[in-house]
């Protein structure tokens, strides 16, 4: 509009500096090109962008891998000095100078706390009786995206198929809204759009949990509970009471603790919120509920004492 | 020379959406990372013009829309970066001018980028945005692009104007 309606679109080929007017309509054909992929992506319920974006995957999928596997140990770093304190103090009176034995160490701590992590898991699965594919998160979408969303590092190859459950050692993580070859997109039941059929393990009511799409910070729940003469207490925990198949959730999973509780003197409702077991923030061993009987390129925890 | 240049745009825009999802998803402020693949937008537009950062707005946004964990509307961030990228072309030779300049250029960018994408998914009613979470989000995220722009701009404007030398001696 500031312009005047000059049409010269294409430069002179070869003259890259003269400011030439940029041209309205190489815009206009990049915004109506965006608005093809978003028409196509939204309105077909068998989208035909879901191949491309599957072929995105399988290609960034394995680099998101690469990358985080490069980063994890910087990362870990902060949590293996703090658990290890005493005994690298320990290390450093007895070898102050050999710089080589205390990497050394290093290792071996961020190698305990591994172990510990799947241990958690194990203990998750045989409390549970689900068989679990481990998985490391391995991409987080950034909350400019606004879903609340994360990559994990096994895809159909391990096992993992759409709709299953994804656990912590903690409690309920999400569940799998898309599975690649080596990686799947995970929901997190804090994303705004996340709805998961909760029950009050002291008192068997039912309710639904739904996320705030909020991860930073306490990453809060909402339970609206179904019984609106039902008063959850502080601290009752939460667990997940299943669907059909057990997709996409499977029962029986805590997902969190009450924190407050509200009535709703308009509906006659009641709600409490929900503060979840894992944390969000810092997710990076998960577990993918799968069937017993799932043929996997990893092993599968707590498939072996199945029948 | 064409397929030098595409090939370094593209492990351009792979490292940046690379290091946005993987890396700095480990140094997020309230779940907000810097919008690397949008600098890179940026940096395009200052060294090349509108129309080149346009076309590179389109297939990186696209690349972000589709990279996992994206879970959105394909051509969401695609638009926001179209209209980022002819909109920083406009101002070029102001932002190329002085530091201040670019960093004000990014500002702008970051905000109308992060604007355009949760407009869209307003219109579109798509995953979780809220008006609430918007005004939460923008502010970060534009603070946070601020942030590293002196790291990163004069970064992706050396390589690009390295690949524009390259161009004209050949």
């Amino acid at each position: 509009m500031r312009r005047s309606p000059r049409r010269t679109p294409t430069p002179a080929p070869g003259s890259p500096r003269p400011p030439a007017p940029p041209s309205r309509r190489l815009l206009a054909v990049l915004v109506l090109a965006c608005v093809t992929v978003m028409v196509l992506d939204v309105s077909a319920d068998d989208s035909p962008v879901d191949p491309v974006r599957s072929a995105a995957a399988a290609v960034l999928g394995p680099i998101e891998s690469g990358a985080s596997s490069v980063v994890r140990p910087l990362t870990d770093l902060p949590a293996t000095v703090r658990s290890h304190r005493a005994l690298r103090a320990e290390v450093r009176d007895l070898e102050r100078t050999n710089a080589e034995l205390r990497r050394e160490l290093a290792r071996t701590a961020l190698d305990r706390n591994r172990a510990a992590e799947l241990d958690g898991l194990l203990a998750a699965t045989e409390q549970t009786g689900y068989a679990v594919v481990p998985a490391r998160v391995v991409g987080m979408g950034p909350a400019q995206n606004f879903t609340r969303t994360v990559t994990i590092d096994a895809g159909t190859a391990a096992g993992v198929r759409a709709d299953q459950t994804v656990i912590n050692a903690a409690g309920l993580v999400g569940r799998v809204l898309r599975a690649d070859r080596h990686t799947a997109t995970v929901l997190l039941v804090a994303d705004a759009s996340s709805v998961v059929g909760g029950r009050l393990a002291s008192s068997m009511e039912l309710g639904f949990v739904q996320g705030r799409g909020d991860v930073g910070g306490e990453g809060l729940l909402d339970l609206d509970l179904a019984d609106g003469s039902v008063v959850p207490a502080r601290g009752d925990v939460v667990v997940t009471w299943g669907s059909r198949a057990g997709a996409p959730y499977v029962a029986g999973i805590p997902i969190g603790t009450v924190q407050s509780v509200q009535s709703n003197p308009r509906d006659l409702t009641r709600s409490a919120i929900i503060e979840p077991l894992a944390d969000f923030t810092s997710l990076d061993l998960v577990g993918v509920v799968v069937p017993a009987d799932t043929e996997s390129d990893r092993t599968v925890l707590g498939a072996e004492d199945k029948p | 020379m064409a397929l030098v240049r595409s090939v370094t745009f593209t492990a351009l825009v792979v490292v940046a959406l690379v290091l946005q999802t993987s890396v700095f998803s480990h140094l997020a402020l309230a779940g907000v990372v810097p919008n690397l693949v949008l600098l890179l937008v940026v940096a395009m537009a200052i060294a090349r013009g509108p129309e080149a950062a346009a076309v590179l707005g389109l297939l990186a946004g696209l690349a972000l829309d589709l990279m996992p964990p994206a879970d959105h509307v394909a051509g969401r961030w695609a638009l926001a970066l179209v209209v980022v990228g002819y909109l920083a072309g406009r101002v070029r030779s102001d932002a190329g001018s002085s530091a201040v300049a670019a960093v004000v250029t990014v500002a702008a960018c970051s905000f109308v980028g992060t604007s355009v994408f949760a407009l869209t998914g307003l219109v579109l009613g798509d995953g979780g945005v809220t008006v609430v979470a918007v005004l939460k989000v923008v502010p970060v995220s534009v603070g946070y692009d601020v942030l590293v722009t002196p790291v990163v701009l004069p970064l992706a404007l050396a390589v690009l104007r390295r690949l524009e030398a390259t161009r004209v001696a050949w």
